[in-house]
């Protein structure tokens, strides 16, 4: 008697902790201003089940330290560094729940459920976001050694694919440059590089028919033109394409290697559209110690060109300094959307990468594709649940019911312990949740079976239940012990979803077991409570 | 009262030798196809792109592969998965291209987007799925997957040596290896994708099978205690035969389940479902006809007294289960009760 009593209290316990656990309750959630678009913290009310990316749709992006600009000493303090980077600009950006983790030493794992454009969130994720302003090539250094690097380039044996200058370079073509191709020809044959550079329209900037700039980009990466290239002195492709006429042209700048100032001093950044030109730009303010620095280097700059550089890319047609500029720019982006023109100032604002990164793996799923998942998986579970239930109660008839009961506790008790630890159901994790209800039954058929035995051997009804526990205990703690265990090394060695699949079978192994065999002993203890004269078990 | 094979008194172990032959068959099938085919792995082992893509109107394959190859990824794959307007696009880094193109994976969603564009119109259709690994983090992941399968393989032997005596894991083992074989023939005749959800599968199998297993020789272990005059041979079939309502049970509702997951569950966890259906099939069969053979065969190689599991259950008391006050507090061997025959 007392022992029901205290099975009945334990399974209360457990039911209504359960419960609890699934009640919708206040979730703190980061979700879209919509008149602001900036991100806010909301309470939303929701049933605590975290969703894997592959059910709620999102991005998945592991990113690792781009070496192919150069070595990185130290990765695991790069990405360290590049995490609070990331985090502070997803912040910002925005998306419910993000995750920012680093995985082993030199990974860094971003997770943005419900992102719906994910390519302009890994723009906003893996931009370096390296801003710098310089000065152009303002003594023509470069130009004046060209000739050089056109006969370095002679003498390696590289031939121009041109037919020389075309006309157009008439329009563009300065009389100095046209000296320095006319010196550094001999025969008549022009200069592999300088033949495909343009004078452009202030000191340093070159213009490079857009089919010829990946050839002339190859050769100025050339480790004997680099070597060639004057001291003090770096060449930059421009970021936007410029068209003169019927064709376009992508501008190079020859500008000074030493950055006036550099993005680290940047405090704020906004972006607007600009009502006269109808152009994006981006108006940045610089702490009071960058604003000194940059006011001494404008001032000693009047009438130069100054260079912003991000990413290594000229934004603009590089100004020119008409005053003294203290703690107050902008930058201008041209004819871009506006919204490119935010992100910009919002990866400004977060700061710089300490080192480029690069994506290693991405997966990202569209929030519908995630709602079909999950709506084909419930339908397969209430099929499978429904099979299952027929299966076991025609079989075992009210002992069968029984079973279904306790599987009712099962699907309480698997749901409620996802949501209690904090993990989350995957696409791989809802299938392995189905599956674990067609193995679940598996220690109440192993129990029923044992009654039955017991009973044809002759056993009293009360004998034949309890040994019918007792001994098919060993098989179900065995069978269950080692499917647990193969699911916990799934758990180790998996990601993302499959350790979905893995955490969602290892909780259910538990849940079957407290259910099958606690839960339904004590269903049976009180049906044989009720009818003691029975003789015969529905089983 | 429904009842499936009551009191059934098969000779199972008597048609072992057939069952070495299916086996040995399936086995070869299987070596033939890996041989001949090898196993097609998801671009999360080979890096590579992948693109799920849903068109308004019905666009012919034929149509978007030109266009990708007018695109310049030439050898990628397209398929339609699940209907007529969702389509697959694999594009797998090939050993030829290696680790040189770095930029590979992400000019590749590019390119598919450009040629897509070409085939099926700007705006005519939505990216649902995008998966760019890069050959690196593949290698990674491979080296993972083969890590687990090991892995599983040495915990769950360790376990079975606790819990049973050595010829009863051997046994229990080489059946569990036997389902793993089986199912990669399995894969390979089927060409289905392997994935690590496909590994996942492949684990859970082992898992299942040497559940059964273990099902099985748990009651032969209990006969061998409780029978001392009957030989192995007796026992073996007389505790399939005991067990056999389980079997058909159990197997019957994790079929229902895995049939259910097959055809309702969707495009993505197909493989994983035809792995597991396949997987009960073949866990079923190698704990009837290869585990209990093979038992009978390492005894009669290894004769000893602990198999008789002597040691086994007096000795080494049960762990209670997690859920407690339901365990029997001490496990006594149970009491030698003569069979009493059936009605």
């Amino acid at each position: 008697m007392s022992t029901i009593r205290g099975r009945l209290i334990m399974i209360g316990i457990l039911v209504l902790g359960s419960l609890l656990s699934l009640l919708p309750r206040n979730v703190k959630q980061r979700v879209v201003d919509q008149t602001t678009g900036r991100m806010k913290d909301t309470t939303i009310r929701r049933v605590p089940i975290n969703l894997g990316l592959d059910l709620q749709g999102g991005i998945h992006l592991a990113l690792e330290v781009d070496e192919s600009q150069g070595p990185v000493p130290d990765c695991a303090d790069a990405i360290q560094r590049a995490e609070r980077v990331v985090r502070t600009r997803i912040d910002e950006f925005g998306t419910t729940e993000p995750v920012v983790q680093i995985q082993g030493r030199c990974r860094l794992i971003v997770e943005l459920a419900g992102e719906k454009d994910p390519a302009r969130a890994k723009s906003v994720i893996a931009r370096t976001a390296f801003l710098e302003f310089r000065i152009t090539d303002m003594k023509n250094l470069f130009q004046n050694a060209l000739p050089q690097l056109d006969a370095a380039l002679r003498r390696a044996g590289v031939k121009a694919r041109g037919a020389g200058p075309s006309a157009v370079s008439q329009l563009f073509g300065s009389d100095t440059s046209k000296a320095a191709r006319d010196s550094a020809t001999d025969a008549n044959t022009p200069g592999v590089l300088s033949s495909l550079l343009f004078q452009g329209q202030l000191p340093g900037e070159f213009l490079v028919p857009e089919e010829q700039w990946e050839l002339a980009d190859s050769l100025i990466q050339r480790p004997d033109v680099r070597q060639l290239i004057p001291r003090g002195i770096d060449l930059k492709w421009g970021a936007q394409i410029e068209s003169r006429g019927a064709r376009s042209y992508r501008p190079l700048y020859a500008v000074e290697s030493r950055p006036i100032i550099t993005g680290e001093e940047l405090v704020k950044a906004t972006a607007r559209r600009d009502q006269l030109t109808n152009q994006s730009v981006v108006e940045f303010t610089l702490s009071r110690r960058g604003g000194r620095k940059f006011g001494e280097e404008t001032a000693r700059h009047i009438q130069d060109y100054m260079a912003i550089i991000l990413d290594g890319r000229v934004q603009g047609q590089p100004p020119v300094i008409r005053s003294q500029i203290n703690t107050r720019g902008q930058i201008e982006l041209g004819t871009k959307p506006l919204q490119e023109a935010s992100d910009l100032a919002l990866v400004l604002r977060a700061g710089a990468l300490p080192a480029p990164l690069q994506i290693v793996e991405e997966r990202a799923i569209g929030a519908s594709l995630g709602a079909d998942s999950i709506n084909d998986g419930i339908r397969a579970g209430v099929v499978g649940v429904a099979l299952v239930i027929v299966i076991m109660v025609g079989y075992y008839r009210l002992s069968g019911v029984l079973a279904v009961a306790a599987l009712t506790f099962y699907c309480l008790f698997t749901l409620a312990g996802l949501s209690a630890f904090g993990f989350t159901l995957t696409l791989p994790g809802l299938a392995g949740f189905v599956l674990s209800i067609g193995i679940a039954v598996d220690a109440n058929v192993l129990i029923f079976e044992r009654i039955r035995e017991e009973l044809v051997h002759g056993k009293s009804l009360r004998l034949a239940v309890d040994d019918g526990f007792k001994h098919a205990m060993n098989a179900i703690v065995d069978s269950n012990v080692s499917t647990a265990l193969t699911a916990f090394i799934l758990y180790l060695v998996g990601t993302g979803p499959v350790k979905g699949f893995a955490i969602t079978l290892i909780i259910g192994i538990a849940a079957s077991m407290i259910s099958a065999i606690f839960v339904v002993k004590t269903l049976f203890l009180i049906w044989l409570q009720r009818r003691p004269a029975m003789t015969t078990l529905s089983v | 009262m429904i009842r499936f094979f009551a009191n059934a008194n098969y000779d199972f172990i008597k048609w072992s030798r057939w069952a070495y032959g299916i086996t040995a068959a399936i086995m070869l099938l299987g070596i033939g196809f890996l041989a001949t085919r090898g196993l097609n792995y998801s671009i999360e082992f080979t890096g590579g792109t992948l693109m799920q893509v849903e068109t308004k109107t019905v666009v012919p394959t034929g149509k978007i592969r030109q266009a990708l190859d007018d695109a310049g990824l030439h050898g990628a794959e397209i398929q339609t998965f699940g209907s007529d307007t969702s389509y697959v696009i694999r594009a797998r880094i090939t050993a030829e291209a290696g680790e040189s193109e770095e930029t590979n994976t992400q000019a590749v969603a590019a390119a598919v987007r450009r040629a897509l564009d070409a085939s099926a119109g700007a705006s005519q259709y939505t990216v649902v799925r995008t998966e760019a690994v890069r050959p690196k983090v593949g290698k990674e992941l491979q080296g993972k997957a083969f890590l687990a399968i090991i892995l599983s393989f040495f915990v769950t032997l360790t376990y079975l040596a606790a819990r049973f005596e050595w010829r009863f894991g051997l046994a229990a083992v080489l059946a569990t290896a036997h389902d793993v074989l089986a199912t990669i023939a399995f894969i390979s005749v089927m060409h289905l994708e392997v994935s690590l959800i496909v590994v996942g599968a492949v684990l859970t199998v082992v898992g299942y099978s040497l559940n059964d297993t273990i099902i099985i020789f748990d009651r032969v272990r209990e006969n061998l205690h409780k029978y001392r005059r009957q030989n192995l041979y007796e026992i073996l079939n007389l505790s399939i035969n005991e067990t056999l309502p389980r079997s058909v049970l159990t197997h019957g509702t994790t079929i229902a389940t895995t049939l259910a997951l097959l055809f309702l569950a969707g495009e993505v966890i197909r493989p994983f479902a035809w792995v597991m259906s396949f997987g009960i099939f073949t866990g079923t069969f190698s704990s009837i006809y290869i585990a209990a053979p093979i038992l009978l065969l390492i005894e009669k190689r290894w004769p000893g007294e602990d198999a008789r599991g002597v040691r086994a259950i007096g000795a080494r008391a049960p762990t209670p289960a997690p859920a407690g006050p339901a365990a029997p507090k001490s496990v006594q061997p149970p009491p030698p009760v003569p069979r009493v025959p059936a009605r």
